[in-house]
């Protein structure tokens, strides 16, 4: 074995940097039109839009489409569609009030509970899509208008509340600041610096293990510039949310959850076999991998993901409505569909969808603040969806 | 009589290759004439050049019918002189009726609305004429192929035919059904009909043609009266497999060991029609160090024979033993195959063999993920490294291995597939058609490959439709045909002649 990695290493290849910004081409452009339409409403609010109040907001309004997005993308990957996911996170948080507020559990086992009904609707209704092949645009749209009554019927089309006050720390709490200082919550600084760093670190690693065997990496200058305006991002976002009061808690689940299905994705067997199945169901099965277990799962996982969207966006509003979560199913796959993830499976990235829920989280909050009405917002939406996509489909067949 | 067809000097060229070279062809009028010839002789191209599939001046020559020059550009043109094909792949709605069918694309209709009554009365008609007693409102897929065959033959008629081709007729028809069908062309003949069989049943040929026309590697090698002088079978034969073994293969030293794989009495049936055999009791065996071809004609059930033996990817109702030395094993899923040590190298590589918006390096790991993973998080150096020393030990050509394989060529996308499935570690290869569609050079250099796997010690089961590549290859060939092994012969006693002739003489006893 060691004399093959050395072998590697002499024949290692010199990868130019023309190339690694070609393969993430599509990455690196998404991430700079996130960085433009920031940058165009920064001026069109007068700088409103980066005032630490108003970053706040926009995490805490995005939050919830961010984290379905998640588990969106590998259905997406996977060749298949979720509509229900609006009406199931209305259904959960339905349930939360109920277990809650009309029976007065404690919100820990209510919400351990909450989080398996979500499973258990993913489960079923991907049990419907993997084992007996019913197209699962069908099936959820079924669960939509199922999840939708349901939520109706649970809350006698009333609103419940209020939550109790633990619980509504999940969405309006911010982290915890022990070291107590005036103004700027030093606490969110420091952990956004020690997230940077670690990231900083992983990344290091990485192109550490990958020199070893050989394999092709960036130039170190790219790697470093890279990595360090990333880092700075990360730790200009923390200080401008600490100057306000800190880190949400939202915030740490959120990017807790990204770190994961990134990772997921990245670098585990069953994330590839997703890529695999959406890619080339046929190629993937005669390769022994089970797609339909694997279909099953990316729907309970879908489901767990709706769940928890569905108590963030219960306790931000602090009462659950028979209402809430219309319309969510659309955010959520629009940023999936915005950040590169393709219709017909096999292609997408965690990183995509994230930004992609950005844009359309920052061009919402954007247009609300230059006072653009709901009915152009609607159509300025649609059409950078279709622009996205179009984008995306030329420069593949080009 | 005079000719009804001419066609003079037909070359037919795609990117890189040559499909047809200066093919003549005369068809009397009202006589069958049979075309054979092995697959992608040029047979199927020939008949698309003529129905107009591939339009005027995408070929060279000329076509002459009824005496006059045509240039048809499109289907709906030769349609319009009369000459009608019929596709070996049925072009039926099964959802809609045998009316609904005979008349699609050409409804019989008052201002846009259909006439029922008169589709009905036609449909009548035309069913009577190809001996169908069915109502006319059955659905397709309730039909047999055999009578599907007939509609399509009604729908036809449907339309002013002058000159009717058949390719390959009866070819998934059983006994009976196709005797009834060339009955029935015996009976279109003596009303003064033309017809084009495209067929390589000897047996078929010699009680229905007037004259066959042999095609091999895209030329016509001869045409043969069969009403002068009666047709030897052995003429046609050694006229359709008559190529120099020009290929060169690796030398072999075979060391061939104890029997390792065995399959018994497997049996399966079609995976859409449930009631069809469509695997008859096959039994083979694979020793070590051993490759064994098998060799047939397109539709023999190579393919699905290996499908259905690895992990049931192909058929229902599959049954028989599979043993590996000696001892019965279960093969019920891919899973369970691939643990036993079986690779299924599939002859559709971009529909089955990769996923060709991946790199090449996930393509190649795909199969044995665990191996360059632990606890399920895959390590990207290993497997950097282990698709690397794929690269460069079957010399992958490739920018690196993060290229996506839907860039590659076909040779290259070849050696991908054969990378995933030696990195699965298998113990017995089930290679199908692993040349098909690659370059020359490609081509040795999996030829190499195979003969370096069998010296390993692995057995090697090769199927192949290009004979010379069977007899340079294998140590012993099995011969497929409808579904059943017809013959068993050692590599050394065999020859093309003889193949052909145990496929061709196969439907007669």
């Amino acid at each position: 074995m060691n004399t093959n990695v050395e072998a590697a290493q002499t024949t290692a290849e010199k990868t130019p940097l023309s190339t690694i910004i070609k393969k993430n081409l599509r990455e690196y452009g998404m991430l700079l039109s996130l960085v433009v339409i920031m940058i165009f409403f920064y001026y069109k609010t007068d700088g409103t839009l980066l005032e630490p109040l108003n970053l706040t907001n926009l995490v805490l309004q995005n939050s919830y489409i961010i984290i379905m997005a998640l588990g969106m993308l590998l259905v997406i990957v996977a060749g298949h569609i979720d509509l229900s996911v609006g009406s199931v996170a209305g259904f959960i948080g339905g349930l939360a009030a109920v277990l809650m507020v009309d029976m007065g559990w404690h919100y820990v086992p209510a919400a351990i509970v909450c989080l398996l009904a979500g499973a258990a609707i993913g489960a079923l209704q991907g049990y419907f899509v993997a084992f007996h092949r019913i197209p699962s645009f069908i099936v959820t749209l079924g669960g939509m208008l199922v999840f939708r009554g349901l939520a109706l019927a649970l809350l006698a089309g009333q609103s419940i509340g209020p939550f109790p006050p633990q619980f509504q720390l999940l969405s309006s709490g911010f982290i915890p600041d022990p070291l107590a200082s005036e103004g700027l919550r030093l606490t969110s600084v420091a952990i956004g610096c020690l997230v940077s760093g670690g990231l900083f670190y992983a990344a290091m690693r990485q192109r550490a293990n990958k020199l070893q065997y050989g394999a092709e990496t960036e130039p170190m200058a790219f790697f470093v510039v890279k990595n360090l305006l990333f880092a700075a991002a990360i730790i200009f976002f923390a200080y401008l949310l600490a100057s306000y009061k800190g880190l949400p808690n939202v915030l740490v689940v959120m990017f807790g959850l990204m770190m994961l299905f990134d990772f997921i994705t990245n670098r585990t067997t069953i994330g590839r076999r997703v890529y695999a199945l959406g890619g080339n169901e046929k190629a993937a099965r005669l390769s022994g991998i089970k797609t339909n277990w694997l279909s099953f799962y990316t729907f309970i996982n879908m489901g767990v993901l709706a769940a928890i969207a569905g108590l963030i966006f219960a306790a931000r509003l602090n009462t659950a409505t028979p209402k809430a979560g219309v319309g969510f199913e659309l955010d959520v796959i629009a940023a999936c569909f915005i950040g590169g993830a393709s219709a017909t499976g096999g292609v997408g990235k965690v990183t995509g969808a994230v930004i992609g829920a950005f844009i359309m989280g920052v061009m919402n909050n954007g247009m609300s603040i230059v006072g653009i009405g709901i009915d152009w917002q609607q159509v300025i939406k649609g059409v950078v969806l279709v622009a996205a996509v179009f984008v995306d489909v030329y420069n593949k067949n080009k | 009589m005079g000719s009804i067809l001419e066609m003079k000097g037909i070359t037919k060229r795609f990117p890189g290759v040559i499909a047809l070279k200066d093919v003549n062809l005369v068809v009397q009028a009202g006589e069958i004439h049979a075309i054979c010839g092995e697959n992608g002789a040029g047979k199927s191209t020939l008949m698309k050049v003529l129905s107009g599939v591939y339009p005027a001046g995408t070929y060279e020559g000329e076509i002459h019918f009824e005496g006059r020059e045509q240039k048809f550009s499109s289907i709906a043109d030769s349609e319009e002189q009369g000459i009608i094909i019929i596709h070996q792949e049925l072009a039926l709605v099964p959802l809609l009726s045998i009316a609904e069918n005979i008349f699609l694309g050409n409804e019989q209709n008052k201002l846009g609305v259909i006439d029922r009554e008169q589709t009905h009365r036609r449909t009548v008609e035309l069913l009577k004429k190809v001996g169908l007693s069915e109502s006319p409102e059955t659905l397709i897929t309730d039909l047999g192929v055999g009578k599907q065959q007939l509609v399509e033959i009604a729908k036809a008629l449907s339309k002013k035919v002058k000159l009717l081709i058949l390719d390959e007729p009866t070819a998934s028809l059983n006994e009976n059904d196709s005797a009834a069908l060339l009955d029935l062309l015996v009976g279109f003949r003596a009303q003064g009909m033309t017809c084009i069989l495209i067929s390589h049943k000897l047996n078929e040929i010699s009680r229905v043609a007037d004259s066959v026309t042999v095609l091999r590697d895209g030329s016509t090698v001869q045409t043969m009266n069969c009403r002068e002088a009666p047709i030897c079978e052995d003429v046609i034969i050694r006229h359709m497999v008559g190529r120099e073994m020009a290929d060169r293969y690796p030398h072999r030293e075979p060391d061939i060991g104890e029997v390792v794989f065995e399959v018994k009495d497997w049996t399966v049936f079609h995976e859409q029609h449930e009631d069809r055999k469509f695997i008859k009791g096959v039994n083979l065996n694979v020793r070590r160090g051993e490759i064994v071809g098998i060799a047939g004609l397109m539709g023999a059930g190579r393919t699905e024979f290996a499908m259905s033996v690895f992990g049931r990817s192909y058929g229902r109702n599959i049954s028989g033993k599979v043993s590996l030395r000696g001892k019965e094993i279960d093969v019920g899923t891919v899973q369970k195959a691939v643990a036993h040590g079986i690779a299924y190298v599939t002859e559709d590589r971009k529909g089955y063999g990769l996923v060709l918006e991946n790199e090449i390096k996930h393509n190649i790991t795909l199969a044995n993920l665990p191996g360059v993973s632990r606890l399920g998080v895959i390590n990207e150096g290993r497997e950097y490294e282990v698709a690397n020393d794929y690269r460069r030990k079957i010399n992958i050509r490739c920018a690196g291995v993060f290229q996506h394989v839907g860039n590659l060529s076909g040779g290259n996308q070849q050696k991908v597939v054969l990378s995933k499935w030696l990195f699965a570690g298998p113990e017995i290869l089930i290679l199908d058609e692993p040349t098909r569609g690659i370059d020359v050079g490609a081509k040795y250099e999996i030829y190499m490959l195979i003969a370096q796997l069998a010296k390993e010690g692995k057995c090697i089961i090769l199927i192949s439709s290009e004979m010379p590549e069977l007899l340079g290859m294998s140590d012993r060939i099995y011969v497929m045909n409808e579904g059943a092994f017809v013959a068993e012969m050692q590599t050394a006693e065999a020859s093309q002649e003889k193949i052909m002739r145990a496929i061709v003489t196969a439907g007669k006893d």
